[in-house]
């Protein structure tokens, strides 16, 4: 019997899962926090959730149509940046913001750099910071209507007792959708069983913060100043949603394993020694810098290669 | 800006005979060559002090006084100095104009010295200066290099108030110190940072490529445009450390078969002398 040998380059087995469907796994994920934030903040937060998310699609259609590249925005992540972003943001800023930022994170640090997989850091991150240093009054400003006061981090560093219960939950000031510990665990929960992502970046992250803290806040064993840490600030954002991205994170798993325990380093140093309260997103870039010097120490070396030479 | 200075180019080229050397260096300074626009040159200044319009013109004219008054010295005592120690005259000469001027600006303009700060000492060593020096001043006669020390300043002062400039009303809504944009503006204060420095050379440099990307299809010289550290003048001129290895860097370019060739060359140039030397013995 005649056979015909098919003849191809690898991969020859390729799973079903898709760039796209991974986007659309963390954006439902991302969902219970974006719901509780415009449940929380009002439709001021669903008015700039969209424009950021639309000014982050439209950045990447543009730059692609000048740059007669194939259109990317199919695989949805142009939306999950997009949505990052709006969720970094305080809900009292004006909707220009999200334009801008959507578009610096998209065009500057996404495309410039070559598109997705290329970007050596989280485009949403990036934008968040260059939004902060450009307009920090209105960055760092969380007053609403219904909140008036510091955000409970900063009244844990002034060295006041917060309501956990509150942090859990919730109902405190902050950015969109950084404040529901609980939604955003959930949405995590989600992605986890899913297996989109793992708990090595975000556990060694957390452990080894707890434990930064524990040495060197000068609190001791402080029960309500390590659980208002974990719970404030967007610690649960960052390390479930913006320390796993696939791009700007190591390949290795001990190479993960590093890039988290030196988050937590950086975010103990910013949180305790910093000026400010929060340090998660100047962590989370400085790690997504240093990745390559991560990989250059984790990569595994091939079996007969290292070892002394006799 | 530097999109005006190439289109010229070629018609410049063409009168280049005709037009007085006075004028030929002028323009050289200011278009053809500009130091920071098509050459890259003088980048530590042009990234530090261009926060306002002011600060980059401040530093672009003490720069030019210091680079006209050079030039003309070194080219005075080009035949006095000595090939082998030229460097350390060069940085000599160039040095005591840089202290005139420093205390200059700190006698008649306080706040200008204020704000520039320590770049105004760091002119000694601003490759331009040395670079005109050495490329241009200590090989031909002093009237010339007077007017290129010129052309080249007022070049650097024309690039560092146009970045100073955008960066100003950018990051501040001002031009010159005067509020130009209107109220409901909001600064990006970033533009004023450091960062925005960097932002606004890279826009410029991504302009400068494409020029050159367009000029070569169109079948111009544009080997005198460089982009980053690398000159296109070729690997031979440029002593960077390290620089050969860095085949990746422009490999598609055909840049490292290039600098391969001239690697080549020198070695067989060596090879040859040691032959020579080993024949004399």
């Amino acid at each position: 019997m005649e056979t015909k040998a098919k003849v191809s380059s690898n991969p020859h087995v390729r799973a079903r899962v898709t760039t796209s469907m991974i986007m659309l796994a963390v954006i439902l994920a991302l969902m219970p926090a974006t719901v509780y934030g415009v449940y929380h903040f009002g439709m001021h937060a669903l008015m700039l959730i969209l424009v950021t998310v639309a000014s982050a699609v439209a950045s990447e259609f543009l730059f692609e149509l000048i740059c007669h590249k194939k259109s990317t925005i199919g695989d949805c992540s142009a939306i999950v940046t997009g949505l990052l972003l709006a969720l970094n943001l305080p809900p009292s800023a004006p909707w220009w913001i999200g334009v801008i930022g959507g578009a610096f994170a998209i065009i500057v640090v996404k495309q410039l750099f070559g598109g997705l997989g290329q970007n050596f850091m989280n485009p949403a991150l990036g934008a968040r910071c260059f939004l902060v240093l450009s307009f920090t009054r209105i960055m760092t400003d969380f007053h609403t209507d219904t909140f008036t006061g510091a955000t409970p981090l900063a009244a844990l560093k002034a060295g006041e007792s917060p309501d956990i219960y509150q942090m859990v939950m919730g109902n405190i000031p902050g950015c969109i959708g950084e404040t529901s510990m609980i939604a955003l665990v959930a949405g995590a929960c989600f992605l986890i069983m899913l297996g989109v992502i793992d708990l090595r970046i975000p556990g060694s992250y957390i452990a080894s913060l707890v434990i930064f803290l524990l040495l060197f806040s000068g609190r001791g064993f402080d029960y309500e100043y390590i659980a208002g840490n974990l719970a404030g600030g967007g610690l649960m954002l960052g390390a479930f949603f913006m320390a796993t991205d696939y791009v700007t994170r190591p390949i290795t798993k001990k190479g993960q394993y590093l890039f988290g325990i030196l988050l937590g380093l950086l975010t103990g140093i910013f949180r305790v020694f910093g000026s400010g309260a929060e340090g998660v997103s100047y962590a989370i870039i400085l790690g997504n810098l240093c990745v390559p010097l991560i990989e250059k120490i984790s990569w595994p070396k091939p079996f007969g290669r290292g070892g002394e030479r006799t | 800006m530097s999109e005006e200075t190439m289109t010229k180019t070629p018609e410049t080229v063409g009168e280049k005979k005709e037009m007085p050397v006075v004028l030929e260096r002028l323009w050289n300074g200011l278009a053809k060559e500009n130091p920071t626009f098509v050459l890259t040159l003088g980048m530590c200044p042009t990234l530090a002090v261009t926060t306002s319009a002011i600060n980059g013109l401040g530093m672009g004219l003490t720069t030019t006084v210091v680079l006209a008054l050079s030039n003309v010295f070194i080219s005075m005592l080009r035949k006095v100095i000595p090939d082998k120690v030229r460097i350390p005259a060069f940085i000599v000469i160039i040095a005591s104009f840089v202290t005139v001027m420093e205390l200059l600006l700190e006698g008649y303009l306080p706040s200008l010295y204020d704000s520039l700060g320590i770049y105004i000492p760091l002119i000694v060593v601003n490759c331009i200066i040395l670079g005109r020096a050495e490329a241009y001043a200590s090989k031909n006669p002093v009237i010339p290099s007077f007017f290129d020390g010129l052309g080249m300043g007022l070049g650097f002062t024309f690039a560092l108030t146009c970045i100073g400039l955008v960066r100003e009303i950018l990051g501040s809504g001002k031009a010159f110190g005067y509020m130009i944009m209107p109220e409901s503006f909001v600064p990006v204060s970033i533009f004023v940072m450091a960062p925005g420095a960097f932002f606004v050379l890279a826009l410029l440099t991504a302009v400068q490529n494409q020029i050159k990307i367009k000029g070569e299809a169109k079948g111009k010289d544009m080997s005198k445009i460089g982009s980053g550290s690398c000159m296109g003048s070729g690997c031979a001129s440029c002593r960077i450390e390290g620089c050969e290895s860095r085949k990746f860097y422009d490999a598609k370019a055909g840049g490292s078969t290039q600098a391969a060739a001239e690697t080549k060359t020198v070695a067989t140039v060596t090879k040859k002398k040691q032959q020579e030397g080993g024949d004399e013995a």
